[in-house]
């Protein structure tokens, strides 16, 4: 056979691909590998559509199909299913407590600029972070609490026992994680210390608040703690349970900001120490600002569960969401709709913390660019 | 650079510290003069007892004690902060300081009087333990309740007096405990349990809790003594006998005829006991450290005893209870309150 | 600290602020100064609050009568049993709730896990919004949730739900048959003690010999054979000493045969499903950490897919679960105080409730109740600890 007689059975142009078998791709072929592959994985696959079926369809049903919405009392709930009326009309009483309602836009204020700074925060691309986070953690607590409490400017005194509801909560949530990092930074800094004494101080001090539950927490606080200062100082109760939280809290703190320590390379301790700097300035310029930006999805899962826990502060008598719509389930106006009262709290704190999750695993993966394959 | 900070920190907490450990110890009446209102301990909610209305105002037999104390002291009977509290933590609210009285269906025993630290100041309301059942389990007696699961509140007396009934009885009963009444009332009402057990009184607040009040009934033994009062710390006499004659000038007021629509023409009565207790005749307030006027006040703002009764948990009242023991002590009742003199 | 350019000879001694050692020395001493300050100031304030209040102190209250009943008790308990008693009862039913929400947990938690990497898409997804709803949700509404949402549904005990006339399923619980051993069931027991202790001398006796020899007898088939074969065979031959007593319907409501109450279950449930979201997320990751590579390693040496899993893929995902798993254990002993919010009888809510409002003692009951979880959590500590040390990688 002749060079040229082979030659001449090569094409000269490329063939083009061929679409791949037509039983791997489409809407059957991921049906058939992700759902129907053998027969013990369609049995499953049909076991489970049969329960999303038995818990979806009566559920939507009762939630949304049959369900009222608008009214003010309960003769407006004249559907099958669920009576949302029981919120709208107490809506107000849930997001503010026994806030006085020609008051309340006090906390709409702050609760827009807490937005406003938090979304700041959290949206990689905008300039100033540093800025804007010294504003958020120095200077809107003080707003915030001017503003929520008054006493000053003109504004009534709103006392603390008529706060509650979602306000209570957010409150209770981010005081706590805000007073809890500084201390939680002291600590770990006390526990990776290579002074004995301090050391052990700072270790007792973490496993004790970690060994024992909040609850007992709370009620030492609410129980305990008047007995501990001196008999005329005089704590208000949401002041023992902040108390309580941020002590608490700080041990969980420590623990996050021991494991950012961990993560920053000795080199760069000792490149600081090697220019001269001292302790405090070595941690604060060169260690921290590394560690805290690798602590940042710690912190926010430690703010999930803080912000869960909040809810235990009805057992000793703060009204935050949960205790608060309680309250109004026990309404005798409103008997028997303690089904809708349960699953509005449950949505919203189910919101804040799944979108907080969420914004964690981002910014996990953004932060470990280089370090894991991805 | 390790201890340029920390002991700076350390030092400003100890001067902190020793700032708040020279607070003189002050009297409470002069604490709430200063403050400007009455710290009141409340329960968390119970109708005609203390409970907040749709507005969120407090209302009710032991609020109005409270708004009683305001009227005295500071001539204003809205001048009260209400502090909802649990059971479980009303004892310790009131021995920190956190509250100034503590008005809430507490009753008078020789523990707590005796050694919690605590001074009953009276008693607003005559009570009993009884028992709450679904009609159709076909109850009649409390003695019919063997092997029963009851459903108490924690913390209270009442835990315990179900106990020794039953003791005594030589019944057996299963006991379904609760936080707060309002958890009771569920548990009974999802059939948690057979018997709701509580004051009398409590027992009919609570009926009208359920979505079908007409289904439960209160069956008439009554196994206990529960005198209901005001309570203070101990150690302050001048404050206990303010809350104490608060509430006898009310209860006199009622004896005497006085009522708040009828005060401001009676003021002027010739009668002495009535020039008394207003205060035209002497100055019984000023012993207290309380103005002249001070029972005045209380009557005008806040009302006799039976109107506060009847007001509350009377036949007019949503409770519906008859005055019973609690009437005057003219009426067949106990209500009995020293003479000013 | 900026150092002067031209260091000092160092025949001069530095002052002794500035030697590291001392400082460090007298730094830790300021410190201890400080925080035995704040002791003793809390100390001394309480002292005074309490005698000025005439509030009495110590002990001594434990062995005063309790005089109210409990609804569940490990050990027999009465009207007339100690404050110290109620201690006991608590505890144990702290304890009681705890391991069983551990082991439930653990098992649900594993399968969810697994069940998050089936190949199976609707599965997958079914754990993931198993696992993002529930871990989402405060655990406090979760158990009011199982507690009044579900007890709700349940039938009254005169229409209980039942399975053979033995177990009986109604609003005051679940009543399942008691066990009532006559004189020869020790003898049963013994005998399960004794195959329990052979099949561990047997197993340890086949490793030596596969290490030894290369061959292996089927450990585990004959272990479960000893442990249940033995025991049956001593029962039938002691005469069958055991009967089972039934719950019966008498008055209000089922008497005899075990009761669970449903204060018990609800938490039982809510703690489990509640901390198995977590434990899945746990297993998830565990899983996904070991390298494909040993999977495919271990194929290619033949091990079947049960013994890739069971001998190459989860003794290394171990090694990462185990940590976060033991904090997991803690926030479930921890969370079982939440207890006290449905009235289940545990040590928050009948000694640091009940107990200390009838005695008035804050400060004595509390602090026994901080003692005893931080005792709990520092043995499951060192527990896992030890497990951990044992699971972890040997590196020769």
């Amino acid at each position: 056979m002749s060079i040229e007689k082979t030659l001449s059975r090569v094409t000269e142009k490329m063939i083009d691909s061929r679409p791949a078998p037509s039983d791997s791709i489409g809407a059957v072929a991921w049906l058939r590998s992700n759902l129907f592959a053998g027969p013990i994985n369609t049995l499953f696959t049909l076991f489970a559509l049969y329960l999303v079926y038995l818990l979806v369809v009566p559920s939507l049903q009762w939630a949304l199909i049959d369900a009222s919405w608008s009214g003010t009392s309960r003769e407006d709930c004249t559907g099958e299913g669920a009576c949302w009326v029981f919120i709208s009309a107490r809506l107000d009483q849930f997001i503010y407590g026994f806030y006085p309602s020609e008051e309340t836009w006090r906390v709409d204020i702050v609760f827009a600029v807490f937005a406003a700074l938090i979304a700041w925060l959290a949206i990689p691309k905008l300039p100033a972070k540093g800025w804007v986070a010294i504003v958020s953690l120095a200077v809107f607590p003080f707003i915030a609490y001017f503003l929520l409490h008054g006493g000053s400017f003109g504004l009534e005194i709103v006392g603390t026992h008529e706060w509650g509801g979602l306000m209570l909560t957010l409150v209770l949530a981010v005081v706590g994680i805000v007073a809890a990092l500084p201390l939680g930074i002291l600590l770990a800094l006390g526990r990776r210390s290579e002074m004995p004494i301090v050391k052990s101080i700072c270790v007792v001090f973490i496993e004790f608040w970690r060994g024992v539950p909040l609850i007992t927490v709370l009620f030492m606080a609410s129980v305990m703690l008047p007995l501990f200062v001196p008999g005329e100082v005089n704590l208000d109760k949401l002041v023992r349970a902040l108390i309580g939280i941020t002590l608490f809290q700080s041990a969980y703190m420590a623990e996050v900001v021991r494991g950012g320590l961990q993560a920053i390379p000795k080199g760069q301790t000792e490149a600081g120490m090697a220019l001269g700097l001292g302790y405090w300035r070595n941690m604060g310029l060169i260690v921290l600002p590394q560690a805290l930006k690798l602590m940042i999805p710690g912190i926010v899962n430690t703010f999930i569960a803080l912000f869960k826990d909040t809810s235990l502060v009805l057992i000793i008598g703060l009204f935050d969401l949960l205790a608060i719509v309680q309250a109004g389930l026990a309404d005798p106006k409103w008997l028997g709709y303690s089904i809708e009262g349960y699953a509005f709290v449950a949505l919203v704190f189910w919101v804040f913390c799944f979108s907080m999750s969420r914004y964690s695993q981002y910014l996990e993966r953004l932060l470990h660019t280089g370090h894991k394959k991805r | 650079m390790h201890n340029n900070k920390k002991p700076l920190l350390i030092a400003s907490a100890a001067v902190l510290a020793a700032s708040m450990a020279t607070g003189a110890s002050a009297a409470t009446l002069d604490s709430v003069k200063e403050k400007g209102f009455v710290q009141c301990g409340v329960s968390t909610g119970l109708p005609g007892f203390s409970a907040p209305d749709d507005a969120g105002n407090w209302q009710g037999l032991d609020v109005d004690v409270c708004r009683g104390v305001a009227a005295a002291v500071l001539g204003d009977a809205s001048k009260v902060r209400y502090v909802p509290l649990t059971a479980k933590e009303r004892f310790t609210a009131l021995q920190s300081g956190e509250i100034d009285v503590l008005s809430r269906n507490t009753t008078w025993t020789a523990t707590r009087d005796t050694s919690l630290g605590l001074n009953f100041a009276g008693v607003n309301y005559y009570d009993g333990q009884g028992f709450m059942v679904s009609k159709d389990l076909g109850v009649a007696s409390a003695k019919e309740l063997d092997g029963a699961a009851v459903c108490i509140q924690s913390g209270t007396t009442t835990e315990l007096n179900l106990a020794d009934y039953f003791r005594l009885n030589d019944m057996s009963f299963e006991p379904v405990v609760f936080d707060t009444s309002d958890q009771t009332v569920k548990g009974f009402e999802a059939g948690r349990c057979d018997v709701l057990t509580s004051d009398q009184s409590q027992l009919y607040a609570l009926r009208i809790k359920l979505s079908d009040p007409a289904s439960a009934m209160v069956l008439p033994e009554v196994i206990s003594k529960e005198p209901l009062g005001p309570v203070v710390r101990q150690g302050d006499d001048q404050w206990f006998n303010i809350v104490k004659w608060t509430l006898f000038a009310q209860i006199n007021a009622e004896e005497m005829g006085l009522s708040s629509d009828n005060i401001e023409e009676k003021k002027s009565d010739t009668n002495p006991n009535v020039a008394r207790l207003v205060g035209a005749d002497g100055n019984y307030g000023e012993a207290m450290g309380l103005p002249a006027d001070w029972a005045y006040q209380v009557i005008k703002q806040v009302g006799n005893y039976g109107q506060m009764f009847e007001r509350n948990v009377g036949t007019g009242s949503a409770l519906g209870i008859e005055r019973g023991l609690n009437a005057l002590w003219t009426d067949g009742g106990v209500q009995y309150a020293p003479p000013v003199r | 600290m900026t150092q002067p350019a031209s260091r000092p000879p160092a025949t001069v001694k530095p002052p002794f602020w500035r030697d590291p050692a001392k400082r460090a020395l007298i730094f830790q001493l300021l410190m201890l100064a400080g925080v035995f300050g704040v002791l003793a100031i809390i100390v001394s304030n309480t002292l005074t609050n309490l005698e000025s209040r005439g509030i009495t102190t110590g002990f001594a209250f434990l062995d005063n009568t309790a005089g109210f009943g409990i609804l569940q008790s490990l050990i027999d308990y009465s009207e007339q049993s100690t404050y110290g008693d109620t201690f006991i009862v608590g505890l144990l039913n702290t304890l009681l709730i705890s391991a069983l929400g551990v082991i439930a947990a653990t098992v649900i938690g594993f399968v969810m896990g697994v069940a998050r990497l089936s190949p199976n898409w609707l599965i997958s997804r079914l754990a993931a919004v198993y696992i993002e709803v529930f871990r989402n949700i405060p655990l406090l509404l979760q158990i009011f949730f199982w507690y009044f949402a579900v007890l709700r549904t349940l039938p009254s005990p005169r229409g209980s739900l039942s399975l053979g006339e033995a177990f009986f399923l109604n609003v005051r619980g679940l009543f399942v048959p008691a066990p009532i051993t006559s004189s020869g069931f020790s003898v049963v027991i013994a005998v399960f003690v004794l195959a329990v202790v052979a099949s561990g001398i047997f197993s340890y006796w086949n490793r030596q010999r596969q290490a030894r020899t290369g061959q292996r007898l089927p450990a585990g088939w004959i272990s479960l054979g000893l442990i249940i074969v033995a025991p049956l065979l001593a029962y039938f031959a002691m005469g069958m000493p055991l009967s089972w007593e039934l719950p019966e319907l008498k008055g209000f409501n089922f008497r005899g045969g075990i009761t669970v109450v449903p204060e018990f279950l609800a938490l039982w449930v809510a703690l489990s499903v509640y901390t198995a979201a977590f434990i899945a997320e746990i297993v998830r990751s565990g899983i996904e950490a070991v390298p494909h590579g040993q999977t495919e390693a271990s194929r290619a040496l033949s091990l079947s897919g049960g013994m890739t899993l069971r001998l190459v893929v989860v003794p290394q995902a171990l090694r990462v679960i185990i940590p976060p798993l033991t904090s997991q254990y803690l926030n479930l002993i921890k969370n079982s105080s939440l207890a006290t919010a449905i009235g289940y009888p545990d040590l928050v809510s009948v000694f640091a409730g009940t107990t200390l409002n009838q005695t008035g003692q804050a400060i004595e009951v509390i602090a026994m109740t901080m003692l005893v979880y931080l005792t709990i959590s520092l043995l499951v500590s060192m527990f896992m600890n030890w497990f951990n040390a044992r699971m972890a990688l040997v590196e020769r």
